[in-house]
C-alpha cells in the first residue's frame, strides 16, 4: 500500500503476535485495538489497511469493527468519558454525574465538544460494582465517584 | 474477615502482584510441578473430588468438564479463560486478574496439563486495559522464570499463553460468542452441539473457564481435592466463593466465604452492615442482573445454587445488587432491559426484536404513559424470549422481566393507573 497509516510499530507489534495463533484472521481484535491506539479512531482508510494486512476484505473488517462498543469508527474528542449506568452504577447516582457532565460540556451523551476536548458516552457495566459509580476516562477507570470528584477531575484535563 | 479460610482475598493489594511474592508467601508453581508428576486422569480426578463448580455463572462441575475433552485429537486442544466478566453486578476476576495473576496463570498450566493443550488464551474484557497489562507483565515474568513455555520446570510439557482482549460486547461472556471473537469474527454464539470440548476455538476441542475458576485449581493439586470440598458447606458444592455485593449496602464490596455458607440476609446484614441510611430493603438480585429479582421476605436462602435455583433464581456468577425501598424498580428494571436489548447480537429473532420491544414497553411505564393492556403484553413478549434463543442472552432479558413484574405488579400499577412513579 502507498499511503500507509499505520506506523513500522504497529506491523512489528503485529508481526510479534502472529505465531501465537493458528489462523490471521484471530489477529483482527488485536490489530483494531492497536490501530486505534495509535490514531484515536478507525477511519475507513485504516480499516482498508487493516483488511489488506490480515488478507481479508475491508467490508469483512468493517463488519467486525462494528459489532464491538469500544472500536470507534467516527472521531472522538481528546478526552473520552464513559460513564457507567447500569443497575449498580444507577442506583449509586450515575444519572445524576451523566446529568452534571451534559451540562458542564453543553452537550448530549454520544456528542463531541466543538472543540473536540470531550466526547460523553453512556457505558454499560464496567465491572467495578463495588466501587459504584464508576467511569473510564479514554483507557482508565475512575472509581467511587461523586460530583466533587468528577469536577475535579474534569478541571485538571488539559 | 471472619473466622474461615479464605483462599484468595486477604492477597488482594498490590504487593502480592510480582512473581516474588507469588512463590513465597503462596507457594507459588508447586501446584503445577506436583500436577506434572501425577497422570493427567488423576489431576482431573482431583479436580472432580474439589466438586469445583464454574464460577462464571453455569455452575458446571469443572472436572466434569476436563474430563469431556478427547484423549486424541487431530486438531490442536485449547484451554481458554473466560475473563469477559461482563454481567452486570459481577466485579470478582479483574480483583484475581490484577493481584494474584500468578495464581491465574498456574491454573491455567495445570489446566493446559490436564487436558493435553499446550495453547491457552485469556480472553478478557476490553475495558479491563491496565488488567490485561498486568497479565500480560505477569506471563513475561513466567515465561523468563521457566514456569511457561517450552520444557515447563524441567516436566517436558509445553504451554503457551496470550492475552486477548475484546472489545466491549456483553455476548462474548458466552463461551461460544467468546471463541468466535477469538477467532476475529463477530462475537455471535454458535449452534450447539458441536460443544467446545468436541470443536471449539479453530476447530479444535476446547476447554473455557472462567478466571476464579482456574484460579482455584493449584488450590485443589496442592491440598487435595477431599480437602477443597470440605471448604464449601454443601455436599455438591466445593471451595470458597467470591461474593460480590453492590448497590445500597453499607458495605460493598467483595467477600469471600464457604460455597454455601451463608444465607443472603446474613451477606447483607451480617457482612455488607445492612442497607445503607437504615433504610427499608426492596429488591435483591443475587447473581448478576439476569437473575431473577427476589423481595425483601425472600433472602433467608442459602446463597447458593441449588437453594437458589429452588425459589426459582439463580446465583449466577454470585455479584449481588441490593436495592432499598426509595429506589423504584420500574426504573430499575427498564435500564436492565435496555442492557439486554443493546448487547443482543441480533442473531436469533425473539431476543433482537423481544428485547427492543420489551425496552420500549418499560420506557412508556416508566414514564407515566403504560397502558392497561401493557403488563400482559411484556409477559407475553418474556414468555416468547425465554427458551427460543441460541444462548442465555435471550432468557437473562425475560427472568428480570417476568419475576419483577411477578412479584412487585403493584408498582408497575401504580405507575400505569397514576401516571407517575408514586415515590417521585
Amino acid at each position: 500500500m502507498s499511503n500507509q497509516l499505520l506506523s513500522k510499530s504497529f506491523y512489528e507489534r503485529m508481526a510479534k503476535l502472529e505465531p501465537r495463533y493458528p489462523t490471521k484472521q484471530a489477529l483482527l481484535l488485536p490489530a483494531l485495538h492497536a490501530a486505534q491506539d495509535e490514531l484515536g479512531w478507525l477511519s475507513p482508510e485504516v480499516l482498508e489497511e487493516v483488511g489488506e494486512y490480515i488478507g481479508i476484505h475491508p467490508a469483512q473488517v468493517r463488519e467486525v469493527a462494528s459489532f464491538y462498543t469500544m472500536y470507534n469508527l467516527k472521531p472522538v474528542g481528546k478526552y473520552h468519558l464513559k460513564i457507567c449506568t447500569n443497575v449498580a452504577c444507577c442506583l449509586r447516582g450515575a444519572d445524576e454525574l451523566v446529568e452534571h457532565c451534559e451540562k458542564k460540556l453543553g452537550i448530549q451523551c454520544g456528542e463531541t465538544t466543538q472543540d473536540r476536548k470531550f466526547t460523553l458516552m453512556e457505558e454499560e457495566c464496567l465491572g467495578a460494582c463495588g466501587t459504584a459509580p464508576a467511569m473510564m476516562l479514554n483507557n482508565g477507570y475512575y472509581e467511587n465517584l461523586d460530583m466533587t470528584k468528577l469536577d475535579k477531575l474534569m478541571d485538571s484535563l488539559e | 474477615m471472619s473466622n474461615h479460610e479464605t483462599l484468595f482475598i486477604q492477597h488482594f493489594s498490590e504487593e502480592s502482584r510480582p512473581l516474588e511474592y507469588y512463590l513465597k508467601k503462596m507457594g507459588g508453581y508447586t501446584a503445577s510441578k506436583k500436577a506434572f508428576g501425577m497422570s493427567q486422569d488423576d489431576v482431573i480426578g482431583e479436580v472432580k473430588k474439589s466438586n469445583l463448580r464454574g464460577r462464571g455463572g453455569a455452575g458446571f462441575p469443572t472436572g466434569m468438564k476436563w474430563g469431556f475433552i478427547p484423549k486424541q485429537s487431530a486438531k490442536p486442544k485449547y484451554l481458554v479463560c473466560n475473563a469477559d466478566e461482563s454481567e452486570p453486578g459481577t466485579f470478582k476476576d479483574r480483583d484475581i486478574m490484577r493481584y494474584i495473576p500468578h495464581l491465574l496463570i498456574e491454573g491455567m498450566v495445570i489446566g493446559g496439563y490436564a487436558i493435553g493443550s499446550h495453547q491457552g488464551y485469556i480472553y478478557i474484557r476490553g475495558e479491563y486495559t491496565r488488567e490485561a497489562k498486568l497479565l500480560e507483565q505477569a506471563i513475561d515474568e513466567a515465561y523468563q522464570n521457566g514456569y511457561l513455555g517450552k520444557n515447563i520446570q524441567g516436566s517436558g510439557f509445553d504451554f503457551d499463553l496470550t492475552v486477548h482482549r475484546g472489545a466491549g460486547a456483553y455476548i462474548c461472556g458466552e463461551e461460544t460468542a467468546l471463541l468466535n471473537s477469538l477467532e476475529g469474527k463477530r462475537g455471535e454464539p454458535r449452534v450447539k452441539p458441536p460443544f467446545p470440548a468436541q470443536a471449539g476455538a479453530f476447530g479444535g476441542p476446547t476447554i473455557v473457564n472462567n478466571v476464579e475458576t482456574l484460579a482455584s485449581v493449584p488450590f485443589i493439586v496442592n491440598q487435595g481435592g477431599e480437602w477443597f470440598s470440605k471448604l464449601g458447606k454443601l455436599e455438591k458444592s466445593g471451595g470458597t466463593r467470591l461474593f460480590g455485593v453492590s448497590g445500597h449496602v453499607k458495605k460493598p464490596g467483595l467477600y469471600e466465604l464457604p460455597a454455601g455458607g451463608v444465607t443472603l440476609r446474613q451477606l447483607i446484614f451480617d457482612h455488607c452492615g445492612g442497607i445503607l441510611g437504615d433504610k427499608k430493603l426492596k429488591a435483591v438480585i443475587p447473581g448478576g442482573s439476569s437473575a431473577p429479582v427476589l423481595t425483601a421476605d425472600e433472602i433467608d436462602v442459602v446463597f447458593d445454587i441449588e437453594p437458589l435455583m429452588k425459589i426459582g433464581t439463580m446465583l449466577g456468577s454470585a455479584g449481588v445488587v441490593v436495592v432499598s425501598e426509595d429506589y423504584c424498580v420500574v426504573k430499575l428494571l427498564t435500564r436492565i432491559t435496555k442492557f439486554y436489548a443493546h448487547e443482543s447480537c441480533g442473531q436469533c429473532t425473539p431476543c433482537r426484536e423481544g428485547c427492543q420491544w420489551m425496552e420500549d414497553i418499560l420506557e412508556r411505564i416508566e414514564h407515566g404513559q403504560g397502558r392497561e393492556q401493557d403488563l400482559a403484553m411484556l409477559l407475553d413478549i418474556a414468555n416468547n424470549i425465554n427458551g427460543r434463543t441460541l444462548c442465555a442472552l435471550g432468557d437473562a432479558a425475560a427472568g428480570p422481566v417476568m419475576s419483577f413484574v411477578k412479584k412487585f405488579r403493584a408498582d408497575f400499577e401504580a405507575h400505569i393507573r397514576g401516571g407517575k412513579c408514586p415515590n417521585a
